[in-house]
């Protein structure tokens, strides 16, 4: 299953901020951690999640920190605020809203089942 | 040990070229280059040898370009350092386009000035010239600085005109109104033209993309950067005027009446295209200076207000009410507002607070102190009398910039105690420019009506 770019982009706040809100992150850990729970399918370009968190700390949503690596390398952390976990909230709804939205129409109204003939 | 220094040198290529990107700075390369350390380890502990390792998580990385990009796109004000400057290779011939529109558009506001002698108004003519030459100074000049931007963006149709309603209506209101003679609703009429119709040009300056706050914000950079370059060349071109008198008195010439009728005139209005289009091309010379005057002055003036606060309260002396008081006092407030405004803009909005952010904050409350003792001042005096329009006009202004210090200083509080992010106060400010243009919109426009043309 290809996920089409839009969608792609679109998504990338919420699942962001999601990650953060299950503890303090970098950068590369993030992508990772995206990768693992969408089984492969979520693909990013990694040097394009270093825009949104910088965009994400500007608004206030996330903190950063610079820190160092298990190796002692220069690492910058990011972790959740107050403020990133109400529009994270906010955001889940958001979606969860086109979910139900998406799950209610169809032939069926229900499961789209397939059709023969 | 020879793989080691092979990846090293690889990533000290990357680097380099990754550093050469203008919205790219140093912090965002390091964090990059953790990345890319990290896959390749990741990578190389799957098996993969250092180069196969470095060369995938390159791709992954994705193209510098877009990337950068994208960097772009989230600090434009990164960007506005250079965004002129430095033509990339092939776009010498849209500068020169740029270079010959503000030349012809500066030419025809220096004509523009020098018509209305074809109808016999004469700048050093009788007072009803002079003060049809006041009342229309900025309609001479800020149309073809608008022309430019619109010209310069691309502006659609649809901007164009949203963009001659306010000229046009302007050029009726100051002109048909029967004023009284140097009245005081004309004299505010004058103060705040200019001021309304600037706000017009930021609507070009902008692209017609008056709701975005980054370009808002870019305006005001453009209007702090556009006033140090008009003085700059209003210096230089004293200098030049200074030495014409010289040089020509030395030989029995008087040059006095070309210079007065023409020279000056014609230069001061040409000099506002030709600022903005430097300010457009070559924004680094300039780039440097003013934030360093910001820093400069926020504390002299912060000392200054300070002095007068407590002198104030020491020798228990009320302000005195007058014109020019009222004036000054505005006219303080603004200047304290600009400084503010625009040392905003010149900070790195992710940079945490320091020494001189709480200085900001200080010259903030200062100036809030001033103008509640000035509304106060002007409250006494306005129950005594009634209200005047340039007492009205006074008091109007000063709640409008009660307001915005006010809530200023609670958002740089609320900054400083790590409570909100910094990008808070910059979308107050760049909120509230209109509300500056409703203001003198309603004086050039009510108070005349109001106040019966007195």
């Amino acid at each position: 299953m290809d996920i089409q770019k839009d969608l792609v982009a679109a998504s990338a706040t919420p699942l962001v901020l999601a990650i953060l809100s299950e503890g303090e992150s970098y950068g590369y850990a993030i992508i990772k951690r995206v990768a693992e729970l969408s089984g492969g399918e979520l693909l990013w370009t990694d040097g394009m999640i270093y825009p949104l968190l910088h965009r994400l700390e500007r608004n206030g949503f996330v903190k950063a920190v610079w820190g160092k690596s298990e190796t002692g390398r220069r690492r910058k952390y990011y972790r959740l605020t107050p403020a990133g976990a109400t529009q994270l909230a906010r955001q889940r709804r958001q979606w969860q809203t086109v979910d139900s939205v998406l799950r209610g129409t169809g032939p069926a109204g229900g499961d789209t089942p397939s059709r023969s003939g | 040990m020879s793989k080691d220094w092979a990846l090293e040198e690889h990533i000290g290529e990357w680097r380099a070229y990754f550093s050469g990107r203008q919205a790219v700075h140093t912090a965002d390369v390091e964090e990059l280059e953790d990345h890319l350390r990290s896959q390749v380890e990741a990578l190389s502990k799957a098996g993969l040898t250092q180069d196969e390792a470095f060369l995938v998580a390159i791709k992954r990385l994705g193209d510098l370009d877009t990337v950068s990009r994208e960097f772009a796109n989230e600090y434009s004000e990164r960007l506005w350092k250079q965004l002129v400057v430095a033509p990339a290779a092939g776009t010498s011939s849209s500068s020169r386009r740029e270079a010959i529109m503000a030349v012809g558009l500066a030419i025809a506001a220096g004509i523009a000035v020098k018509v209305p002698e074809l109808f016999g108004l004469r700048l050093d003519g009788r007072d009803s010239d002079e003060s049809f030459y006041a009342r229309n100074a900025s309609l001479f000049v800020l149309p073809f600085l608008a022309g430019f931007f619109a010209l310069k963006r691309g502006l659609h149709k649809a901007g164009w005109f949203s963009l001659a309603v306010p000229f046009i209506a302007a050029g009726v209101i100051i002109n048909l109104l029967p004023f009284e003679p140097e009245g005081q609703t004309e004299v505010l009429a004058v103060i705040h033209l200019p001021i309304a119709l600037w706000l017009t040009v930021g609507f070009a300056y902008v692209g017609a993309q008056w709701r975005n706050h980054q370009q808002r914000m870019n305006f005001v950079r453009f209007s702090g950067e556009w006033f140090i370059y008009y003085t700059l060349i209003a210096l230089g071109g004293g200098v030049l005027i200074a030495f014409t008198f010289f040089i020509f008195e030395a030989i029995g010439l008087k040059v006095e009446p070309l210079i007065g009728r023409w020279v000056v005139p014609c230069g001061a209005a040409g000099a506002f295209l030709i600022g903005a289009w430097l300010v457009e091309s070559k924004q680094s010379v300039i780039e440097n200076m003013a934030p360093v005057l910001t820093a400069l002055f926020t504390p002299l003036f912060t000392v200054l207000l300070l002095v007068f606060v407590v002198t104030m309260i020491w020798t228990g002396n009320a302000i005195d009410v007058g014109r020019e008081v009222l004036i000054g006092f505005d006219l303080l407030l603004v200047l304290v507002l600009g400084l503010l405004l625009y040392s905003i803009s010149a900070r790195d909005p992710q940079a945490p607070p320091g020494q001189f952010d709480r200085l900001r904050l200080l010259l903030i409350v200062c100036a809030l102190l001033v103008d509640i003792l000035a509304l106060w001042a002007m409250a006494e005096r306005i129950s005594e009398f009634g209200f005047s329009p340039n007492k009205t006009a006074a008091l109007g202004l000063n709640l409008l910039l009660l307001v915005n210090l006010g809530w200023s200083a609670v958002l740089y509080t609320r900054f400083l105690a790590k409570r909100s992010p910094f990008t808070r106060l910059e979308r107050w400010q760049t909120a509230y420019l209109p509300a500056f243009a409703v203001w003198a919109w309603i004086v050039v426009t009510l108070f005349p009506v109001i106040f019966k043309y007195e």
